[in-house]
């Protein structure tokens, strides 16, 4: 067991940057406000006094040409994290982000890849209104070429950063405004890292299987903790990473449990989590007590009131219903 | 000369811009050898264009194809003001660009019909080519898109000579756009980036005067004199014959040389003209024939060969030998991409990711969704199978 210390979400993904800025003079930091504001959200804290204005870089808001330049660079050998002040932002850097980025390699055939990330946050963050309430990787998982990860602890957030930033493919790397300033026990040292593509489980259960990623994890984490009371015991799997997606753990769990509820903070339609129901209804078909449910943000745009936003996310109370009714204790 | 048209304009009158420069006639002539180098060059590019039109005719080269038959003297005057250290990025009409950077014409044909000896194994296509060894970083397909990447070249150069390497920034860029990229949100947000951090990249307007059929003057403001564009992003910029290549070597070295001293950006109005349409479905009604004689009278390559000729550089019989030679090498070029096999199936699914797993993982054969037709990768589901 390596050592640990109890340090906030945000400053874990600081740590990893920085360690990996330490260890490679390739990797830099570009965005808005992440040296002499030190972070939007306070993320880079710190960095600019370190690595000085040569690593770490103001830019204005130009999502577009700042995406675009920095895949240049990556092109050429660099390795930039990009920070998106909102994923929500990225949507006019599409063009940068999902047809040069994830591309390259591909129609290079093989002579440029993009090792870049990109990070921001993602999903709602306290009524923020219609347009920054994006959960992007319902978009974005549509894409093959990307990798995307969406950590739900602090501990998770460095070791997958410090992996995402050795990647030679693009990462989307997707932090939540709400959980940054979550505590955390997070290792220590420099080569403590997450894969991807792991699953990982938060909490043990014969009943029923709740899959997640991200900030729903916790719902899914509370919501176990009530129907235990009921006399349901749930399974619930952290997925870390929607691409590359750990089926083989969903399935695993499946197979153990009988039932699945799936719960994602994007819109239903064709989102990661229509994706994973489509893949166990396939590979658990013999499996499955029930059909898969889903607990996803309702098919709207996000709502500005505190009480039409609570309701618009997946929340606990939506997880409870969803796992009695896939266990037929409705 | 023209005919007047409503507007007043003449005709030909495409650009509509100020007067250029003449640069050329004070500067001393290069070395006879070097100007047969780059007549053959020009000639080269021409029937390497010619030949793929008559291909695209014959179906064997499929999609979307734009040929750069009248700009020749634009790339090749260009690259050779550059270094071949220096990166080279442009947007979809840019066979003449991967010719004149050096890549063969093999390569390039093959890469034109979609075969495995392409230069991106047939994975790219007309409007992606690709060479890492000649410093060719591509061929992109949506206008002004490579705009923010010549920067991002700029700018990862002028990071490996100062930042890793502790020294002074050496290398320039040169970022080709034509004169429809203008307009385009990224190319703005490239100049304000390149002129905020000092980037040393030449952005160099292939301003033929027609973004597919709409002109320059219906498209874009302040048509008659682009370099507004560039001043309002404190960026320099020169105006430069692109039919005389000549001129655009000497106003490209200038250029280039200011670029690389300085490592601060610049920006080219380069006048040329297109002679053929913008893609091969273009039947150029949008202009007249006669603005279209006036541009061919003029053309690059004839306006060279008398140079060279009157220099005293090459000899008629010369041209004549090395004009059959260019043929000969573009008619192999043809013949070897059409006897090149057309790439394996298990193609499709490499050059997605590097590592599919990234480097940490450890799980033996994971599978990405995509994967499920590869058959090195193909298992049945089971117990204890990775990832999709």
């Amino acid at each position: 067991m390596s050592a640990t210390q109890e340090i906030e979400f945000r400053d874990a993904i600081r740590d990893a940057m920085s360690e990996e800025m330490r260890r490679d003079k390739r990797v830099m930091l570009i965005g808005e406000e992440v040296a002499e504001y030190n972070g939007a959200y306070k993320v880079s804290r710190g960095m600019l006094d370190e690595f000085g204005p040569r690593r770490i870089i103001d830019t204005p808001i130009s999502e577009s040409g700042f995406a675009g330049m920095a895949i240049g660079a990556a092109m050429l050998g660099l390795r930039p994290v990009v920070e998106f002040m909102s994923w929500s932002f990225s949507l006019v850097a599409a063009d940068p982000i999902l047809n040069n980025a994830p591309k390259m390699l591909f129609m290079s055939g093989g002579q440029f890849g993009c090792p870049i990330v990109f990070r921001g946050n993602d999903g709602a963050g306290g009524q923020l209104g219609s347009t920054h309430s994006w959960s992007v990787e319902g978009l974005f998982s549509n894409v093959p070429g990307i990798k995307i990860v969406i950590p739900s602890t602090p501990a998770d957030a460095k070791g997958l950063m410090k992996t995402a930033i050795r990647d030679d493919d693009p990462v989307f790397f997707l932090e939540s405004e709400r959980l940054l300033g979550m505590k955390g026990e997070v290792p220590v040292g420099e080569d403590v890292l997450v894969k991807f593509g792991q699953a990982c489980v938060r909490r043990e259960g014969t009943d029923c299987t709740i899959a997640s990623w991200g900030r729903p994890v916790h719902f899914c984490m509370e919501a176990a903790e009530a129907l235990a009371k009921e006399g349901i015991s749930c399974e619930v799997l952290d997925l870390r990473t929607i691409r590359p997606l750990d089926i083989g753990a969903i399935e695993r769990s499946v197979r153990k449990t009988s039932n699945l509820v799936i719960v994602d903070q994007s819109w239903s339609f064709g989102s990661p989590g229509s994706e994973v129901a489509a893949q166990i209804h396939q590979r658990c078909f013999d499996d499955l007590d029930n059909h898969v449910h889903r607990v996803h943000a309702e098919d709207v745009p996000a709502p500005y009131a505190f009480n039409l936003e609570q309701e618009y996310l997946p929340n606990t109370r939506k997880i409870c219903e969803a796992v009695r009714s896939a266990t037929y204790n409705a | 000369m023209a005919t007047p048209t409503t507007d007043g304009k003449s005709t030909h009158d495409v650009h509509g811009g100020l007067p250029i420069p003449r640069r050329a006639a004070n500067r001393p002539v290069p070395g006879a050898e070097l100007l047969r180098g780059w007549y053959r060059e020009l000639v080269l590019i021409r029937e390497f264009e010619i030949r793929c039109m008559q291909a695209y005719q014959d179906k064997k080269i499929g999609g979307f194809c734009h040929v750069y038959i009248g700009q020749e003297a634009v790339a090749v005057g260009c690259v050779a003001a550059l270094k071949p250290q220096d990166p080279l990025v442009t947007a979809y009409r840019d066979h003449g660009h991967a010719l004149a950077r050096g890549m063969t014409a093999r390569a390039c044909m093959a890469e034109m019909f979609g075969r495995v000896d392409g230069c991106a194994k047939g994975k790219g296509g007309s409007m992606h080519m690709f060479d890492r060894e000649h410093n060719l970083f591509g061929g992109h397909g949506i206008v002004g898109a490579q705009t923010p990447l010549g920067a991002g070249l700029a700018f990862a150069t002028k990071y490996e000579d100062e930042v890793l390497n502790n020294g002074k920034s050496s290398r320039v860029t040169l970022c080709f756009l034509g004169d429809g990229a203008l307009n385009q949100g990224a190319f703005h947000e490239a100049l304000n980036l390149a002129g905020l951090m000092n980037l040393p990249v030449i952005f160099v307007v292939e301003n033929n005067g027609y973004s597919m059929g709409t002109s320059i003057h219906r498209g874009t403001t302040q048509s008659h004199d682009l370099s507004s564009k560039a001043l309002g992003y404190g960026i320099d910029s020169a105006v430069i014959d692109g039919m005389n290549l000549l001129e655009v070597y000497h106003g490209m070295k200038d250029v280039v040389e200011k670029c690389r001293r300085e490592s601060r950006p610049a920006f080219v109005d380069m006048r040329c003209y297109r002679y053929k349409g913008h893609s091969m479905s273009d039947p150029r009604k949008y202009r007249t024939r006669d603005e279209e004689e006036l541009w061919e009278q003029g053309d690059p390559i004839g306006i060279f060969e008398k140079f060279i000729l009157d220099q005293g550089a090459i000899t008629p019989d010369q041209i004549k030998a090395l004009q059959k030679e260019v043929k000969a090498e573009v008619r192999d070029a043809v013949d070897f991409a059409d006897n090149s096999p057309v790439p394996p199936m298990s193609d499709l699914y490499h050059d997605v990711y590097r590592e599919p797993w990234g480097r940490y993982t450890g799980t033996s054969e994971p599978r990405m969704y995509g994967g499920a037709l590869n058959p090195p990768t193909f298992r049945a589901t089971r117990e204890g199978d990775g990832l999709i």
